[in-house]
C-alpha cells in the first residue's frame, strides 16, 4: 500500500465524516418537522434554521461518492452495486427531501405544504437510517465473489447489527439536530428539544454499548485493528458524555460540536476497522484491499493536487456562509 | 427467455434518469444567467422593476434547482449501482472529473444559492448580484466537468490500457480536459441551456400577456420586458446552438461516421463525384428497414447534404452505413456482430433537434419584432402569444432529442471503440430489482414533474407582486 492510497482512504473517511457531521444535523432538524413542530410558525423556524445550508451539506455526500469513484473504483463498483436497493431507497429519500424543502417554500398558502413537510420528516429519517445500515452491513462482511461482486441475501443486509447501526445513526442525527435547534431557535421548540435531549443521551449511551458488544461478537473489527478500535470506542462514549454534560449545562455550542463529533468518530471507528480492506468478504480471500482497489498513482496524484487547491477555498466560503447565517430565530410568542 | 433483459432495463433506467435530470440542468444554468442579467440591470439602472424581475424568475430558478440537484445525485451513484463493470474499467479516468465537479462546482453552487436566496436586504445590491453570478458560473463549470467525462466516452483520449488490472489508465489529465469533443459538446450544451431558459421565460410571459387587460399597464410592461430580455438570450442561444452544432457535425463525420450516416439516413455510400449533379442530396424523411438494411420511402432535397456536410453546393462523400458496418466488423474482428445504431431514432431525433433549432430562432426574431416600441402588435396577435406559450415545452424536447443522438448513436459502445454497453452492466443486477427501481423512479419523476409544472403555474399566476421576500422567520434587523 502506498502513502497516496492511504491518504485517499483517509480522505474518503473524512468526506463521509464531514457529511454526517453537517447533514446529520439537518436530518435531525428535518425529523423535527414531524416529531416536534406543531404550528406553521414552528415549522417556519425549523426551515429557516437550515434553509441556507442544507444543500451545501448534502454536497459532501456527492463529493464522497465522486471521490470514491475516482480514487477507489473497485470499492465504488462493489459497494454501490452490492447495496443496490438500499442506496436506491436513500436516493429516493434524498430526492423527495430536497424537492420538499423547495416545494413547501413555494406553496406558502396551500394545504399541500403540510404534505411536503411530512415528506421532509420521513425522508430525513429514512436517509440516515439506511446509510447507517449500509455502512454497518458493509463492515460486517458480505458474500463477495472473486470478481468483487456481492451476491447477498436479505439477511446479509438486514440483521441485528445493521438494524442497530441504522437506528444509531438516525438517533445520533436526531440528537445532533436537537442541539442545532437549541442553537438556532427560541420558544417552545427550544424547550421541547431540551426535554428530549434529557432522554436521548442516556438512550444513545445504551445504544453505543450494545453496538460495541455486537461489533465485538458479530464482526472482526476489534480483531482486525485492535489498537485503533479499542481507542476510538471509548472516545465515542466519552464524547457522548461530554455532549450530554454540555447540553445539561446549557453550553449549546459545545453540545452541538460534540454531538457532531460522535457521528464523525463513528465513521472513524468503521473505517479503522475496515483497514487495510475496503470491503469485507465473508470469505476473507475475497475481501477487497486498499492496495488493489485504487486508481493509478498518476490519477491519485492529480486528484491530490486538485483537493489541495480546492478544499481550502471550499471550506473558506462554506464557513463564511455559516457565519453570515449565524443568528437565532425567535418565536413571536 | 424473459421479457426484459438486465441490459435493456439498465439502459432504460439510465436514459430515464439522465433525461429527467437534463430537463433541469439547462433550465437552471439558463435561468441563472437570465436572472443574473436582470439583477445586474437593477444594479446598473436602479429600476425596481428589474429587481422584481430577478426575484420573480428567480423562483422558477429555485424550483428547477430543487429537482436538478437530487436527480444529479442519482448520476453520481448510478455508475456504481447499475454499471459496476464500467466503473471498474474506466474509474481511473472517468471518476476524476466527477469528483472534481462536486468539489469545485457543486459546493460553490449550493453555498452561493443559499446566500442569494436569503440575503436580499442584507448585502449591497452589487454584492447580492455577485452571488447569483457565482451560482450561474459554478453550474456552468459543473456542466463542463461532467461533459468532460461524457466526451471521453464519445472520443477516448489520454488513456493507456492496463492489461494487468483489465482497465483503462489515465496518462494525461490535461489532455483529458482539452479533448476536442469537449469543446464542441460544452459550447453546444451551454447554448442549448440559454435557449431552454429563454423559451421558458418567453413562454410563461406570453401566457400572462394573453391576459394583459386584466394585468394593467405596469404588469404588462413587466412581462413585455421579461420577454424581451429572454428573447434576446434565446436568439443568441439559438444562433450559438446552430453554429456549435454545425462544428460538432463536422467533427462527428470523422470521429463517429456511423452516427453521422444514421443521422443523415445514408444507407449505401453517397459519392457526389459519381452523380450527375455532382452533389449529395439530403434525405428529409425516410425509414430504415433493419432487415434489408435499406433506407426506404425517401424524400430528398437535392444539394442539401453537400451544403450541410461539405459547406458547399457540390462535392462531398458520405460513407454509408452498410459499408461502415463492414469496416467496423473488420476493425474489431467480429464478423457476426452488427454495428448499426438505432437508426430511426437517431435519424428522427436529429430532425427534431435541427428543425426545432430553426423554429426557436424564428420565434425569437418574431417575438422581438412584434414586441418593439409599445408592443401593440405582440398583444394583438393572440395566436402568436399562444404559440410562444406552447413553445415553453419545445426546448425540453429538443434537448432530449440531442442526447438521444449522442448516446444511442454511440451504440454498441459505452466508451467508443473500447468497451461495450453489454460489458458495462453490473453482473449482480437482477431483473426484478431493476423492474422495481424503474417503476419507482418512473412514478417519482412523474410526480415531481407534475408538481414542478403546477407550482411554476402558481408562481406565474400569483405574479411578481406576490413574491414575498424569502425572509428567514423573524430574521429582521434588530430582532436578531
Ligand atoms: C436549439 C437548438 C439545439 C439544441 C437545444 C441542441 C441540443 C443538443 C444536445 C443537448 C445534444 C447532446 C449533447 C451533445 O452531444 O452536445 C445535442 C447533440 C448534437 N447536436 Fe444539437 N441542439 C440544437 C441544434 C443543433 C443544430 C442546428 C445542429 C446541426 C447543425 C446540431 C447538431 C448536433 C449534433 C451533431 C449532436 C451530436 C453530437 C455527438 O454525438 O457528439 N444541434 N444537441
Amino acid at each position: 500500500m502506498s502513502e497516496l492510497q492511504l491518504l485517499w482512504f483517509v480522505l474518503i473517511g473524512v468526506l463521509f465524516a464531514g457529511f454526517f457531521f453537517l447533514e446529520g444535523y439537518d436530518f435531525g432538524v428535518g425529523m423535527q418537522f414531524i416529531t416536534n413542530a406543531h404550528t406553521k410558525e414552528e415549522r417556519e423556524q425549523l426551515y429557516s434554521s437550515i434553509g441556507p445550508n442544507w444543500d451545501a451539506n448534502e454536497v459532501w455526500l456527492l463529493t464522497a461518492g465522486g471521490a470514491m469513484f475516482a480514487s477507489f473504483p473497485f470499492w465504488y463498483a462493489s459497494l454501490f452495486s452490492g447495496f443496490y436497493i438500499m442506496l436506491f431507497i436513500v436516493l429516493i429519500a434524498l430526492i423527495f427531501r430536497a424537492a420538499s424543502f423547495e416545494f413547501r417554500d413555494q406553496v406558502q398558502k396551500y394545504v399541500s405544504q403540510r404534505a411536503w413537510e411530512r415528506t421532509i420528516g420521513i425522508s430525513s429519517f429514512v436517509a440516515p437510517f439506511f446509510l447507517g445500515m449500509i455502512f454497518t452491513a458493509m463492515v460486517k462482511g458480505m458474500p463477495i465473489d472473486a470478481h468483487g461482486d456481492i451476491y447477498g441475501g436479505f439477511f446479509d443486509y438486514v440483521n441485528i447489527y445493521s438494524l442497530v447501526g441504522g437506528v444509531a445513526v438516525a438517533l445520533m442525527s436526531y440528537i445532533h439536530g436537537l442541539n442545532f435547534t437549541k442553537l438556532k431557535v427560541e420558544g417552545r421548540l427550544y424547550d421541547v428539544a431540551t426535554k428530549q435531549l434529557k432522554f436521548a443521551y442516556p438512550l444513545l449511551i445504551a445504544g453505543e454499548a450494545l453496538f460495541a458488544v455486537l461489533t465485538f461478537f458479530m464482526t472482526d473489527l476489534f480483531q482486525n485493528n485492535p489498537v485503533w478500535e479499542f481507542i476510538i470506542c471509548p472516545v465515542i462514549v466519552v464524547t457522548t458524555l461530554l455532549s450530554w454534560f454540555a447540553s445539561a449545562k446549557g453550553k449549546e455550542g459545545f453540545a452541538f460540536v460534540t454531538s457532531g463529533l460522535i457521528l464523525a468518530e463513528l465513521v472513524a471507528f468503521l473505517f479503522a476497522g475496515l483497514f487495510p480492506r475496503v470491503m469485507v468478504g465473508n470469505n476473507p480471500k475475497f475481501s477487497i484491499l486498499i492496495e488493489n482497489a485504487s486508481s493509478s498513482t498518476y490519477t491519485l496524484q492529480v486528484m491530490s493536487i486538485v483537493v489541495l487547491i480546492a478544499l481550502p477555498i471550499t471550506l473558506a466560503y462554506q464557513i463564511w456562509s455559516f457565519v453570515v447565517f449565524a443568528r437565532r430565530f425567535k418565536s413571536s410568542k | 427467455m424473459s421479457l426484459f433483459s438486465v441490459l435493456d432495463l439498465s439502459r432504460f433506467q439510465f436514459a430515464m434518469t439522465t433525461i429527467f435530470h437534463f430537463f433541469f440542468v439547462p433550465l437552471s444554468i439558463g435561468t441563472g444567467l437570465i436572472v443574473s442579467i436582470m439583477e445586474t440591470l437593477y444594479v446598473v439602472k436602479k429600476d425596481e422593476m428589474y429587481k422584481k424581475m430577478a426575484r420573480f424568475w428567480g423562483k422558477i430558478f429555485l424550483l428547477s434547482f430543487a429537482v436538478g440537484v437530487p436527480t444529479g445525485i442519482i448520476q453520481e451513484f448510478q455508475f456504481g449501482m447499475n454499471w459496476s463493470d464500467y466503473s471498474r474499467f474506466v474509474g481511473d479516468i472517468f471518476g476524476a472529473p466527477l469528483a472534481v465537479e462536486a468539489l469545485v462546482a457543486f459546493f460553490a453552487e449550493s453555498t452561493f444559492i443559499g446566500l442569494w436566496m436569503f440575503t436580499w436586504d442584507r448585502f449591497k445590491p452589487w454584492v447580492h448580484a455577485l452571488f447569483i453570478w457565482v451560482t450561474t458560473f459554478a453550474s456552468a463549470i459543473s456542466a463542463l466537468w461532467i461533459l468532460g467525462a461524457n466526451s471521453f466516452m464519445q472520443n477516448p483520449v489520454a488513456f493507456a490500457i492496463d492489461g494487468k488490472m483489465n482497465r483503462l489508465k489515465l496518462v494525461d489529465f490535461f489532455q483529458l480536459i482539452t479533448n476536442p469533443q469537449l469543446g464542441f459538446e460544452f459550447s453546444h450544451v451551454l447554448f442549448g441551456a440559454f435557449v431552454t431558459a429563454a423559451f421558458v421565460i418567453v413562454g410563461m410571459s406570453a401566457f400572462r400577456l394573453l391576459k394583459s387587460e386584466k394585468l394593467g399597464a405596469e404588469l404588462t410592461l413587466f412581462y413585455r420586458k421579461s420577454l424581451k430580455i429572454a428573447a434576446i438570450v434565446g436568439l443568441l442561444g439559438s444562433l450559438g446552438s446552430i453554429a456549435s452544432g454545425d462544428a460538432q457535425t463536422q467533427f462527428l463525420m470523422k470521429q463517429q461516421p456511423m452516427k453521422f450516416a444514421a443521422m443523415e439516413g445514408v444507407d449505401n455510400t453517397l459519392d457526389s463525384s459519381k452523380r450527375d449533379d455532382k452533389a449529395e442530396p439530403w434525405t428529409v424523411i425516410g425509414f430504415w428497414n433493419a432487415k434489408t438494411h435499406k433506407f426506404v420511402g425517401k424524400i430528398e432535397v437535392p444539394y442539401a447534404l453537400s451544403i450541410l456536410g461539405n459547406h458547399s453546393l457540390t462535392g462531398g462523400k458520405t460513407v454509408g452505413m452498410n459499408e461502415l458496418n463492414k469496416q467496423l466488423q473488420r476493425e474489431y474482428g467480429n464478423q457476426s456482430k452488427d454495428y448499426y445504431v438505432p437508426v430511426n431514432t437517431v435519424f428522427y431525433s436529429f430532425r427534431v433537434m435541427a428543425g426545432g433549432a430553426g423554429l426557436v430562432f424564428l420565434l425569437a426574431i418574431l417575438a422581438l419584432y412584434f414586441n418593439r416600441k409599445d408592443g401593440k402588435q405582440l398583444l394583438k396577435y393572440r395566436w402568436f402569444l399562444w404559440i410562444l406559450g406552447i413553445a415553453t415545452y419545445l426546448p425540453f424536447v429538443i434537448n432530449s432529442a440531442g442526447w438521444l443522438i449522442t448516446e444511442l448513436g454511440r451504440y454498441p459502445w459505452t466508451v467508443y471503440g473500447l468497451f461495450t454497453t453489454a460489458d458495462s452492466v453490473s453482473p449482480n443486477a437482477t431483473v426484478p430489482g431493476l423492474l422495481f427501481t424503474n417503476g419507482i423512479f418512473f412514478l417519482a419523476f412523474g410526480l415531481l414533474g407534475i408538481a414542478m409544472i403546477v407550482y411554476a403555474r402558481r408562481v406565474l399566476h400569483a405574479g411578481p407582486d406576490d413574491v414575498e421576500y424569502e425572509t428567514l422567520a423573524k430574521d429582521k434587523k434588530g430582532e436578531a
